[in-house]
């Protein structure tokens, strides 16, 4: 697979010298459609000490590739190579993301944009696409070349088909999931191969902007990194009359405070990215830094400090920022290059996460096993559904007729189920379940499973590592504590507006367990030669010659006379004497 | 083949057979004992060496430091122990909380089904404390484990410490590919079979745990860490598990290879490694290491903390910190580097351990027996119970064939078969299961009635069962059939026999040690029995018998040899300790031992009666 890896990259690079014309066409006037860029950065301190700094690009074109009979071919900020794809496979939606470490909700709360370890890509395809599998099949392999990943990977195997869990999250209301994909890759590993060409995205690519902070060596010294791409058509206006095309790429990074920082409760833009920024990226209408200061001036101090406060509801709760500009001369102060710098005072209680779930295989040897999904609700007094996708590969057998869903030590019975059973070989099992959790509460799902015996040329080349079973998905609405702000086309950050909210109480949530890692019954591939020589003698020597002698019967043959006797009984028989014997 | 599809060879190869089947047999036995005694000759042996790419090649430099901290750091752990009279549960988890981890505790508590005398408890209930160091950039899949229980007394502070410093040191480096987990666990074995259970959600034991919260995915491997000074000698290294099973060799690889790196003297069953293995003492030396190995691993029960994990295909060993009278000491701040260097190497690990050998003798650190070598003395022993079979299967169709003749009736022999054979080997298996069941459930009964401890009455029950079974009514077939014939008990050895080779031949593919030991004393004896021969012989080579062999032999190669009622008062310990065993860690020689050697060892005992 690096081979493969490898040649993507390389195609990658041809594509880029082709690209590169791109820039210079953004010099030429004659742009038809607007379009325009913003860059953000929102840091949050967390409770336990660690950091989270979170970079969001948008870039937004006032155009439609898949009109008909439009040809696109004037870029300016959009990234050429990513139009191309869009309308050369009729996407309507894509999100792919890359991550390499788990989302510790239990510390960090709730991420801005969750995703899975290792690669995630659900996309929605325009209801005029008439072989959806075969245009999954080259995305899949374009995507891979352009984000040098394993996406090639992706077949039918591990494809599923959700049936509520992934609604498109743009303008559209598709609900026919058959054009929907979605595909996760636990094992993908992340890491600065494909952090180069999504940088490259970026207008100002990593020269200028927030996009100098990027740097691979401190980004991957980190407990965890993610980075996302997420194209969506929305609204142009608020009457939304016509449709514009948002490109999202976001990039989640969380510092720790013993490995990164050393362990003092003490940090800056210089410590955590080794650079300092001292300018905006200059094709961006807007760029800004905020910093959540909910918990001060108690827990920590910030400086330099910001007369600029900005107050955004994210995730059913009110936080507070102080705002960056980085187009503002005065930011960058006479040094002309800002390094926040945050000074921990106390310790904080940890906020805990209203929704919170984990996973794990249960039992022991290589034949069965269970795997629990557990579902956390920690609201006091409001209960809430929350939609369970499970997706596992056909080597785990599941027994459905297993499956038990306990709150509170009582049969909670879904209120919807839909099951595919997997196909050996050609597609995985797909679970979904909309579940009622009571509050304060527990709930435990279980199904048991049998490991199959894999041919033997289905395993990996490291048999002994184990199988990896992606992360299952449980998607809510949270009831939120405060009234949520539903106008989704006014100016607000844009960390707080991904997910459009429809009404004001709750807020939407996806929480990812841990992928699971199971063992499946393995032949001793180390020795094959002594293996099938020695199983070839048993059954050649052994086995066949006892064979033999079980089922023959035998007879004592009798001894033939030599020939002279046999003369003589001749003649003796014709006589009418005894014969000799 | 066509040597036996040719009835006159088949003839001729089973006369040969059964003409020398005695001096055959016993040049088996002759050679099966020499075969073994000889696997622990050094040219027979092969040298250890690191199978698993990823831990051989890779260079780790080890730099933990603050072993010094350890030690203040046990001082302390002492104290809140004492305070707290048992696991300063408080205190650890505000010390695993400070140093960055994950920290979660799980309660459990078990009720022991007698008490046990050697450890003084009967109700247990405590708690074990785990911290879970979250690799960096990890999704969570998998775990290494460092364990150290939290002894009663003065005993393993230096460990629980040693590992908080670890922990402490581990937090602060990028390179986990896999979390940790670091656990302390109360009530040695008790505790950690409950936390293996809590961790993998079965309940195969009946303890009460509480559930876990916290966990990280599969486990890889584990070290056990039991130290109890401030600076040791050596280090000892322990392999055997539960049910004789044994940890990937590479492990114990591993340790022998950071112990020559850092100049750590190291041992094996206590035993230091000898370099003159031409000289009779060298010999001597390495035979006693590995029969110790084979006693310990034949008993099946598990020998530290580690023997546990073996059954959820964890590879453990246990490491046993030894401070005795040698000058050479080596300190805390060795020990942490060593297992520093161990842990980092499985990290490394990109699959479970698996290249090397799972079935091994070691008669030193960097010599092994595997399992191709040492099965042929296995193979030797129970051949013999096969050449018998075959000779009594000749013997048994030859008469037969000559009252074809015509002098007797052929009906005769025959007729009595299947029951003469069966009812004994009913009667024998009911006994079995009595000793089985009976023990434990009348103790309340026996203590009722005779003035005992739970414990003694359990194993005096046991005892006297296995009595009783020599004295049943073991000549049932004079009521079914009048006399015994010679027909009869023939049939019933050659049943015996067959049972006997199928039994241990099953026994010694999962514990080799276990099948040989049983092989070398049950051969002899039910080979050659006949209703001729003295029941002294017999019940001098029965298993219980073997058992307080055994007892005596391991006292002798530990260099405590004990006198004949300290040795007996050892026996009824064991005898206790396996009951226990299988109740509270499922091992399996108790039950194997009643359900089926005995009962197979009372159908030989039943031809003696024959007549």
């Amino acid at each position: 697979c690096e081979i493969k890896q490898l040649s993507d990259c390389l195609i990658r690079l041809l594509l880029d010298r082709r690209d590169g014309t791109r820039t210079s066409e953004a010099l030429t006037p004659a742009a038809a459609a607007r379009d325009e860029f913003q860059e953000e950065l929102v840091i949050r301190p967390l409770h336990s000490g660690d950091i989270y700094a979170s970079f969001q690009f948008r870039t937004l074109w006032d155009t439609d590739f898949l009109q008909e009979g439009q040809k696109v071919s004037h870029y300016r900020l959009f990234p050429k190579s990513l139009g191309q794809v869009l309308s050369k496979f009729s996407v309507r939606e894509l999100h792919i993301s890359f991550t390499q470490g788990f989302w510790r909700t239990m510390q960090w709360g709730q991420p801005f944009i969750p995703s899975p370890p290792g690669a995630e890509l659900w996309v929605w395809f325009h209801d005029t696409v008439s072989d959806v599998d075969g245009n999954w099949k080259e995305l899949t392999n374009v995507l891979s070349g352009i984000f040098c990943a394993s996406l090639n990977f992706i077949d039918l195997t591990n494809t599923v088909q959700p049936s509520a869990s992934f609604k498109p999250l743009g303008l559209g209301n598709a609900t026919d999931h058959r054009f929907l994909r979605y595909a996760t890759l636990p094992r993908e590993i992340v890491c600065t191969e494909n952090l180069t060409p999504w940088k490259k995205l970026l207008p100002c690519g990593s020269k200028a902007g927030l996009a100098v902070l990027l740097k691979s060596e401190k980004l991957f010294h980190s407990s965890f990194h993610s980075q996302a791409v997420h194209i969506r058509p929305v609204c142009q206006d608020e009457q939304c009359t016509s449709k514009a095309w948002e490109l999202r790429q976001t990039l989640n990074v969380v510092f720790d405070l013993y490995t990164a920082g050393q362990g003092k409760k003490e940090w800056s833009l210089f410590k955590m990215f080794s650079r300092t920024l001292t300018e905006a990226c200059p094709l961006a209408t807007s760029s800004k830094v905020y910093v959540d200061i909910t918990d001060n001036p108690e827990l920590f101090e910030l400086s330099p400090a910001t007369p600029l406060l900005s107050q955004a509801v994210v995730l059913g709760d009110r936080r507070t920022y102080s705002v960056y500009d980085l187009s503002r001369a005065e930011t960058f102060g006479q040094l002309r290059s800002l390094n926040l710098l945050l000074r921990w005072k106390g310790d904080g209680e940890m906020l805990r996460p209203l929704l919170h779930a984990e996973r794990y295989v249960a039992g022991f040897g290589l034949q069965t096993g269970e795997i629990h999904t557990v579902i956390y609700n920690n609201h006091p007094y409001r209960a809430f559904p929350v939609l369970l996708m499970d997706s596992v590969p056909w080597y785990l057998q599941l027994y459905i007729h297993t499956l038990t869903v306990t709150s509170k030590s009582r049969d909670n019975k879904p209120s919807y189920i839909h099951y595919q059973p997997a196909k050996d070989r050609h597609r995985p099992h797909l679970l979904e379940m909309l579940i009622q959790l009571p509050p304060h509460s527990m709930t435990e799902v279980t199904v048991q499973f049998e490991r199959a015996l894999l041919k033997w040329t289905e395993y990996t080349p490291d048999p002994n590592h184990g199988f990896y079973v992606g992360s299952s998905v449980v998607s809510a609405l949270v009831p939120s504590m405060v009234a949520m702000n539903t106008n989704f086309t006014q100016d607000q950050p844009l960390f707080s507006s991904f997910v459009p909210v429809k009404e004001e109480s709750s807020y939407f949530v996806r929480v990812y367990t841990e992928p699971l890692l199971v063992n499946l019954p393995t032949p001793d591939f180390s020795m094959p030669y002594n293996v099938i020589c020695l199983t070839c003698t048993v059954v050649a020597v052994g086995y066949g010659s006892f064979y033999n002698l079980l089922t023959r019967t035998f007879q004592v043959d009798e001894p033939s006379l030599p020939l002279a006797k046999r003369l003589a009984n001749l003649i003796r028989r014709i006589r009418g004497v005894p014969l000799l014997t | 083949m066509g040597l036996l599809s040719d009835p006159n060879r088949r003839k001729a190869l089973t006369g040969l057979l059964t003409r020398l089947n005695t001096p055959i047999c016993i040049v088996c036995y002759l050679a099966g004992i020499v075969w073994f005694m000889g696997l622990a000759f050094e040219p027979f042996t092969l040298r250890t060496y690191m199978s698993e790419n990823a831990m051989g090649s890779t260079m780790v430099e080890e730099r933990f430091s603050s072993g010094e901290r350890a030690l203040s750091l046990a001082k302390e752990f002492d104290a809140h122990k004492r305070k707290a009279g048992g696991m300063p549960v408080e205190w650890l988890v505000k010390a695993m909380q400070s140093r960055g981890l994950e920290v979660f505790t799980q309660s459990f508590s078990r009720k022991l089904p007698f008490p046990d005398e050697n450890k003084e408890r009967y109700m247990v209930r405590g708690t074990n404390v785990y911290g879970i160091l979250r690799a960096p950039r990890a999704p969570r899949t998998e775990a290494l484990v460092i364990t150290a229980p939290c002894s009663p007394g003065n005993t393993n502070n230096q460990a629980v410490a040693l590992l908080l410093a670890l922990a402490q040191y581990f937090r602060n480096q990028i390179y986990w590919a896999k979390d940790i987990i670091f656990l302390v666990n109360e009530h040695d074995l008790i505790g950690t079979q409950a936390w293996l259970e809590g961790y993998h959600h079965t309940n195969i034991t009946e303890y009460i745990s509480g559930s876990l919260r916290g966990r990280a995915g599969s486990i890889q491997a584990a070290l056990s860490l039991e130290l109890s000074s401030d600076v040791i000698t050596s280090l000892d290294l322990v392999l055997e598990g539960l049910n004789g099973q044994l940890p990937n060799l590479d492990l114990a690889n591993l340790f022998y290879a950071f112990c020559q790196k850092l100049g750590v003297l190291c041992t094996i069953q206590g035993k230091l490694q000898r370099n003159d293995w031409d000289t009779a003492e060298g010999y001597t030396h390495a035979a006693q290491t590995m029969m110790l190995m084979v006693l310990k691993q034949a008993c099946g029960r598990s020998w530290g903390d580690h023997g546990l994990f073996l059954r959820y295909h964890i590879e453990a060993a246990s490491v046993r910190g030894i401070n005795s009278f040698r000058h050479y000491k080596t300190d805390a701040t060795t020990i942490g580097r060593l297992l520093e260097g161990m842990v980092r190497k499985l990290n490394n690990l990109l699959e479970r351990l698996h290249q090397s050998y799972f079935f091994y003798l070691l008669p030193s650190l960097s010599r092994f027996v595997s399992i191709g070598y040492y099965m042929p003395a296995f193979g030797l022993l129970a051949v013999i119970l096969l050449l018998r079979a075959l000779d009594l299967w000749v013997h048994l169709g030859a008469p037969a064939l000559a009252a074809v003749d015509g002098v007797t009736e052929a009906e005769q022999p025959s007729s009595p078969g299947v029951l003469t054979v069966l009812t004994p080997v009913v009667i024998s298996h009911l006994t079995g299961v009595a000793l089985y069941l009976l023990p434990v459930h009348l103790q309340e009964m026996a203590v009722e009635h005779f003035p005992v401890s739970e414990t003694e009455a359990v194993v005096l029950t046991a005892i006297a069962i296995y009595t009783a079974g020599l004295a049943l009514p073991h000549n049932t077939q004079r009521l079914l059939s009048g006399e015994g014939t010679e027909q009869g008990w023939k049939v019933l050895k050659l049943t015996a026999l067959l049972y006997l080779a199928v039994l241990l031949g099953c026994t010694a593919l999962i514990n080799f040690s276990l099948g040989f030991i049983l092989a070398v004393t049950l051969v002899p004896i039910t080979a050659s029995i006949t209703p001729a021969l003295y029941a002294v012989v017999m019940v001098l080579l029965s298993p219980a018998f073997t058992i307080l062999y055994c007892v005596f032999i391991y006292q002798e190669l530990i260099e405590a040899p004990v006198s004949v009622s300290e040795g007996w008062m050892l026996f009824l310990s064991v005898i206790s300790q396996g009951i226990l065993d299988h109740a509270l860690y499922g091992s399996l020689v108790y039950p194997l031992l009643a359900l089926f050697i005995y009962p197979c060892w009372l159908m030989f005992w039943n031809i003696l009666f024959w007549n």
